[in-house]
Formats: C-alpha cells, structure tokens, sequence
C-alpha cells in the first residue's frame, strides 16, 4: 500500500493557492539554465506547460506521436473555455464557478483543486487574448460569452466553433517561438514506451521513432506526462485515432496510482453510428443546446414511422413531440450536464422512441430558433457545425433537425497527483485529461480547456519549481546508466514479443472486440454482473491477443499496426481496471452509473456515507491483481446534496 | 439519405516503402462499400483485407476525423482532399464516388514535401516557417485584462477567418509551383490584423518569407489554385495583404 499524501495547503479556501505559492521553493534563472524537463504531449496541457517552462529558462524536451504539436486532440474541442470574468455581469464570481465545477462533478473532486482553477481562469482568457487567439467579440469590441450545460450564467468565451483549435494554436506558437530559440527541442513522430526510473525518481523516458522504428533514450530532471485521456479504450469515441492511454499506464506500471479509472464522460450531442465498419465518431458542440431543443416522438406510432423511413421530422406535429429535457428538468432545460442529457436520451431510445434506423437517436432541432432569431444568426453561431453535420450525414440541419446519440468522449479519471500535480512517483507529474484531479465525476462543458491551460500556463511552472529546488545539484541525467539500459531492452522485448506473434487477426479486430465489451458492460449503465462478465471476457481476449496478432511489414522502419498494437495492448489493460473501478463504486456518480444505485425517478444516485474517496489503483505486477488504495475527499466548504437540475 | 451500397472499386494507390525507395502504383479492389463510409473508413478496410491477406497496409496520415487536425492529406482523382468542396480528406464520403469507379490516391507531391512512405509526406518545412515567426513574442503571465483593448467585430472576423488555417499543406501541393504563399500569407494575416499582433508585423512577415523559400517552395503565380482546394476556405487576399505586410517592412530597411 502507498500512503497518498495529496498536500492540499492548510487555511482557508480562498487563501490555499496564495499561500501555497508563497510556502513553494522557487529556481534561481541561472540553475533553471541546467535543468531539464521531458514534457509528453502537445495539446493545451502540453504544449501551454512546455511553451511556459521555456520561457522561464528551463530546457524542454517536447514530443508527440503526430507530425506536428499542432495536431493534438485539444485541436477539435468545438465550443469554448469557461472563466470566472463576470464580463457579463450576471452575478458570476470565482466561487460560482468553483461551485458549479464541483457540484457538475456530483462530489468526487477536491475543493482546493477546483477552487484553484477557477482563481486562475481569468488568467488564462488574458494571456490566450495576448497571443493573439481570435475570440468572438461584441460590437463594442469586447469580448463575447456563450452559455454552456450546468450553469446558469454565461461564462464561455468562444472563437466560432474552433476554440479549441484556436487556443492550441496560442501555446503552438508560443512553443514554436520557443523551438525557434532553442529552448524546447521537438521531437515529432515519437512516442512514449517506458519510464525511466533511477533511485526513485523520474529521470527520463524510452521512446520509438515512428519514422525508423528506432527505440530512442531521452533523459532529464523531471518527466511531464500531459497526454489525454483513454476514451479510445472503448474503440469507437469521439477522441482522435491516434489518442492512446499508452504513457499513462507507463507511469502506473512504474508505480504512479491510477485514480478513477471507471469515470468517463459520455457526451449527449454525438452524429449517431452509422453501421459497423465505423472507424470513428464526430461530435456536435454542446454549445448547440443553447439554441437546439433536444425531443423524441410521444408516440411509439411515430417513432417506428421514423425507424422505417416512412416519415420524417417535419411530418410529427408540434403537440406530438416530446421535449423531455425541458419536461423533466425545468430549471435548466436543454442545458442540464452531459451526464445527465446522455443518460436522458439512452432512456428514451431505450424505451422505443428514437428516431433513426437503429432507433439510437434523438432530435436536436434549431427550427424554433431560428424562427425567433433568423437563419443568419444560427448560421453565424454554429455554420461551421452545421457545414460538418451535412458533410457526413448528407442531411441539411436548416431544414431537419439533427440527429444525435451519447458517445463517448473524455476520461475524467486518470494519473493520480497531489496538489503540486505530482504523481506518487517524484518527479513525475501529470496534467491536462491525463490527470484525474478537478472534474470529480463528471466534467461540465468548456472545463477541458480551462483545466489544460490551468494547469500548463499557471500551476505547473510554479509547483515544479518546488520540486526541482532540490535537483539543482543533479548534473544532467546519462542516458547510458543502466537503468535506462535496462528499459530500452524491456522496450525492444516487448516490440518484438507482439511482432512476432504472427498470428491471424489485426490490431483493430482485437480493439474493436475490446471496445464492444467496454460499451456493452462497462458504457452508460453498470451492474456487477456485467462488470465481472466483463473482466472475463477482456482477460480471454488479452489470452487471443497474444496467441493470435498480426503485424505485418518490417520491425525496424515506420510501421503503423506496430503502433497500434502497443497501443492496444495497454488498452486491454487499462479496460479491465476500468472495470475493476466501476465494480468497486457501487454508488452512481456523475458519468458512472450503476443500475443498483438510483433513486426513484431514475437519476444517479450517490452514497457520500460509503464512497466519497478517490480510487487510486496501485500496480503490483503482471497479472497479480492491483492494490486500491483510497484518499478521502474532505469538504469544508459546500454541503453535498443530491444534485439537482429540475 | 438512405445509403446506397457501392458494389466494386478499383484504388490505384502510391505505395513507397520509404523515402529512398523507388515508389509505384499498386491496384486493389474493394467491394460492398456503403455511400454513408467515410473516404478514410474505406481506406481502413481495405487495409483490414490487405492485413488479412497478409500484405502490408497502406500507411496514411490521418487523426482527428473531423476535419480539423490537419493531419490527413491525400490527393484523390487528381485533387488535394479529393471530389468535394470545403473539406479534409476524412470528411470526404463515399457518396461521391460512383459504383465501379477507380479511385487514384497519391500523397502530396511537392519538393518541400518529401515522401516518408506510401502516402505519408513530411511537412517539416511548415513547422520550421511558423518557428521563424507565426507568434506574438509575450510570455505567460503578465499581460493586461482581456478586455483591455478592444478589438472591432470585423477585424476578430477576419483574424479568424485567417487563423482558420489547419496546415494541412493542400495549397502546396495544389499549387503547380508547390508555392506555400496561401499558407503563410493566412498566419501573416491572422496576426496583423489584431493590435497585440501589429506591433511585431514587419519582423515577422520578414523573418517567415525568408524561411519559406529557404525551405524550397516555389514563388506565387497568382494562379489561385490554392484558395480552390484549400478546405477552410482561406481567401488569397491574404497573399494580397502578405506582399503589403512584406513591401512595407522591406521598404523600411
């Protein structure tokens, strides 16, 4: 068992953060000179982090499996960046938005994390408006706000329907600045296989070169994992293709706990499957249900006319429509969070009422907003959104309404770290998606990008410091000590074990049973049945995975199932203590649902008497069942209730 | 739309194991592709035949799917992110291709632009541009209010319009010249048009021309068929207002 020490600050809330930063061991400019920081991953965590280490007179090493920093998944988040600016004067403040965070995340996250994140958001809008990030703007020139789900203010600042492009554009181009100076080295198409660990600490990492397929040795004083989230566990997600878990589970197999690994957000406003070939699944922005009404037919009659093709949308009459979000939450309506809306829409379909072939989705519809508002305001709102859903669906929103279905879409758990976002391991932090610390069990929307440059811009720069004051007599790390020999070998062992399998079956038909089994049993609703069924099933397809895999083409050049393999084979891991997790909590929270865990009207039911603690998993080897080691969660500052959005 | 089923397909596609080797059009059929697959989904079945077949797969460069990471980049039928308007490659569907069809796949073809296999190329020189100059030289913290200057409507929208840019590289390998004009003048642009951006305008609009050709594009034509295929619609006007942005900042030399 390891004892977690999250070393929250003592006094109060408001005052933790400041006092913290006031209590932390600070680098003198000429010893940062000879440091050095591996930071792995690029998007805003990443490359926000890396960009600002450098201009503080760190030496960065950057790296990321694409051809460019740019690229990162961060690029696709569509809607915005919350922050506690109260431009609009509705009464906002940094409490309610710390409020609403850990209200949103149903109770499972720390107070003085989120607090902190909402102290520094402000922040963060003023230093992405210096780089030059083309927010949307008023006709006074001021800056403009959108409303996102689980709030009742307007707090998200938005470039179009590209924010998230547009902030990872901001810290790309202060990282290429800082490229160009010297200050970070790049390392592109390269991807994290181990960790290296010398006398117990994170002294470097072991890579491939995707391009030769050469295993590489990179060294330094400190390592930074800031590379997402595991959605892709689930094979179909709206993550990108190439997003992995593979550097998180390193630093858990090298000892770093693992917290929440059963919290994963599904998001209610997803294009719905189209058949089995998929590869991939598209999300539409939340930000749409500022505007779009969420329905299903009332009657069954209808539904299965619309199964069938035989009827569309515009032939249900208005009273026959059933607006179940504003029926059955009131107060915040078609706003309510992902989880809850998700959740909505699997109910109704589940009962018989979607609305496509499949009969897995319901209607988004913008008709009734662009009657009060007009086509050209929608259009200038979301055309990009709208340009995108008529690309793949063939069908024009303006004159249908969409078509949606919950897919999956962040992992809210992830690396377990202390307040310093260091993980139990020293000099080992993570942060962005790939920590598990600020959205408890549920993120609200637009908190993905403010959590990722929090921590990069803002947290990190400062509470690395505490721990490198310490290292400044630690000449740089030798990539010939034997520790870093002797991974290098693990690496090049376990490349090989998997291209030599020879087998029948590809990467992807293994991942795609993996992800079956994870939507059927470990997806939107939970039981322990299912879970234990489920971690059978996964431990039989890890056994045909390594009878039965296929890698073609040569081991020591680019070679592209080599990749994936890794990949999965973390997945398979990462999937059965998912499940583990989930069987673990037998209360609903947030995005875990457990069926024997509701309240009578349906909704995810907490047990705060039983599991208001982090689960950190602990690894003990291959094969041998993983230790849970479990932080307790104190609140000092709100009460917890039941959450409610009617 | 209901979803038609695509019987046969020939894909002549450009295979190179790497940068040395010589590369060649290889031909493969596929059958019973439905119109509502993905331009890129279909590429992934092909490959799951092929790796069942015990061949090696096509390898291609794609992430996001959803048309905005940049990464995807293959030349189809002769355009760059194929037969349709506004978009990347993974938003290219399979309705637009006609049952018995042959589809031609190469990876871009530009001098800037060298092959690292099959159809994936290396677009280095883009990063080296933008390390050149493609940002407002301020460090974190320390900067003023968000609010602190105002910025008109029109000239956020029109930084926007810019910064759209997903460099992708299409102009480039549309461009018969492989000139990277469209994708500079797009940066270039974005920043010149905010206040925070003008201060440094001149340095930077210097300092990323004398890169790009370092990096052996070719020189703009004003043929305009960069701005066709690029799929965020990004307008050659900015080249009109890069060749200012540039006249201006050499005229004060």
């Amino acid at each position: 068992m390891t004892v977690l020490n999250s070393k929250i600050p003592a006094g109060p809330l408001a005052e933790k953060w400041s006092n913290h930063k006031a209590a932390i061991k600070v680098v003198s400019p000429a010893n940062k000179r000879k440091l050095d920081i591996i930071v792995v991953g690029t998007g805003l965590a990443g490359g926000s982090a890396a960009a600002s280490m450098a201009e503080m007179g760190y030496n960065v090493k950057a790296f990321c499996y694409q051809d460019s920093g740019r690229r990162a998944h961060s690029i696709a988040a569509q809607g915005g960046i919350n922050a506690a600016k109260n431009y609009q004067n509705d009464n906002d403040s940094v409490h309610r938005l710390f409020y609403d965070t850990i209200k949103g995340g149903d109770y499972r996250a720390r107070e003085a994390n989120v607090h902190r994140l909402a102290e520094v958001s402000g922040d963060i809008i003023d230093q992405c408006v210096a780089q030059g990030v083309p927010f949307a703007r008023e006709y006074g020139g001021t800056l403009s706000n959108r409303s996102f789900g689980g709030v009742l203010v307007s707090r998200t600042f938005y470039a179009r329907g590209q924010t998230g492009q547009q902030l990872l554009l901001g810290c790309y181009a202060s990282m290429n600045r800082m490229i160009g100076q010297g200050k970070i080295e790049m390392h592109e198409r390269n991807e994290l296989l181990d960790i290296v660990i010398i006398e117990g600490k994170a002294r470097g990492i072991i890579t491939r070169n995707l391009v030769t397929g050469e295993i590489e040795r990179h060294s330094a004083h400190a390592v930074v994992i800031a590379t997402g989230g595991y959605g892709n566990v689930f094979f179909l997600s709206t993550n990108a293709m190439g997003c992995n878990g593979g550097a998180a589970w390193q630093a858990y197999k090298n000892g770093a706990c693992f917290a929440n690994p059963c919290y994963v957000q599904i998001h209610p406003t997803c294009i719905p499957i189209h058949g089995e070939q998929q590869s991939k699944l598209t999300l539409m922005s939340e930000s749409l249900r500022n505007d779009g009404r969420v329905w299903t037919p009332k009657k069954k009659e209808d539904a299965i006319k619309l199964q069938k093709g035989q009827i569309t949308a515009n032939d249900i009459a208005e009273e026959d429509r059933d607006f179940y979000l504003e029926r059955r939450y009131p107060s915040y309506g078609n706003l309510v969070p992902r989880d809850v809306a998700s959740r909505a829409a699997k109910e109704r379909c589940d009962e018989g009422f979607g609305v496509n072939e499949t009969g897995k989705a319901v209607y988004l519809d913008f008709k009734y907003s662009i009657e009060r508002l007009g086509k050209d305001v929608i259009e200038a709102r979301y055309g990009n959104l709208f340009q995108m859903y008529e690309k793949i669906t063939a069908s024009n929103p303006y004159e249908l309404p969409m078509q949606i279905y919950p897919a999956i879409h962040y992992t809210m758990g992830g690396i377990w770290v202390d307040y310093n976002l260091m993980t139990n391991v020293p000099g080992l932090f993570a942060i962005g998606e790939a920590n598990f610390s600020d959205h408890g069990a549920n993120r609200l929307g637009a908190s993905a990008l403010m959590q990722g440059l929090a921590d990069g811009y803002f947290v990190l720069p400062y509470t690395i410091g505490d721990y490198l004051a310490d290292e400044i007599q630690v000449p740089r790390i030798d990539v010939n000590h034997q520790e870093f020999i002797k991974k290098e070998k693990a690496v090049t062992d376990r490349m090989t074990r998997l291209y030599n399998i020879k087998g029948t079956k590809s990467v992807d038909s293994f991942h795609k049973r993996l992800g079956h089994i994870m939507w059927e049993y470990v997806g939107m609703a939970r039981n322990e049945d299912g879970l234990k069924l489920a971690i059978k099933e996964i431990q039989t397809l890890r056994e045909d995975f390594y009878k039965d895999l296929r890698v073609p083409g040569d081991y020591d050049a680019m070679n592209i199932e080599l990749e994936k393999a890794g990949r999965v084979e973390d997945f398979i891991d990462l999937g059965e203590l998912m499940a583990r997790d989930a069987l673990d909590r037998k209360e609903s929270c947030g995005g875990h649902y457990r069926e024997e865990s509701t309240t009578e009207d349906g909704e995810a039911k907490r047990d705060d008497q039983n599991f208001t603690y982090v689960s950190a998993w602990e690894y003990q080897g291959e094969g041998k069942a993983p230790v849970l080691n479990k932080e307790e969660l104190v609140f000092e500052n709100v009460k917890l209730t039941q959450r409610s959005y009617k | 739309m209901a979803d038609k089923i695509l019987k046969e397909l020939t894909i002549k596609v450009w295979r190179q194991k790497n940068a040395k080797a010589q590369g060649k059009f290889e031909t493969y059929k596929i059958n019973d592709i439905s119109t509502g697959t993905s331009f890129l989904e279909m590429l992934d079945i092909l490959n799951e035949e092929l790796i069942n077949g015990g061949t090696e797969p096509i390898a291609f460069d794609h992430d996001c799917r959803e048309g905005i990471c940049g990464m995807c980049s293959l030349f189809i039928d002769g355009r760059a992110h194929g037969p349709d308007d506004d978009i990347t490659t993974c938003q290219l569907h399979m309705r637009k291709f006609e049952d018995g069809a042959t589809i031609t796949i190469e990876p871009w073809r530009a001098g800037a632009f060298p092959v690292i296999k099959d159809l994936i190329v290396d677009r280095t020189a883009f990063e080296k541009i933008l390390q050149a100059g493609g940002y407002i030289s301020v460090n974190t913290g320390g900067v003023p209010d968000g609010n602190a200057i105002p910025i008109s409507q029109d000239d956020a929208e029109e930084a926007m319009d810019a910064a759209a840019c997903i460099g992708c590289g299409a102009c480039v390998a549309t461009c018969k010249n492989s000139s990277a004009m469209l994708f500079v003048s797009a940066k270039v642009s974005h920043l010149a048009k905010l206040p925070q951006g003008r201060i440094e305008a001149a340095r930077r609009a210097k300092s990323m021309v004398a890169k790009m050709d370092e990096m052996g594009f070719g020189n703009c034509t004003n043929t305009g068929a960069c701005e066709v295929e690029c799929p965020k619609g990004i307008s050659i006007a900015n080249i009109a207002r890069l060749n200012r942005e540039f006249l201006v900042a050499k005229i004060k030399d």
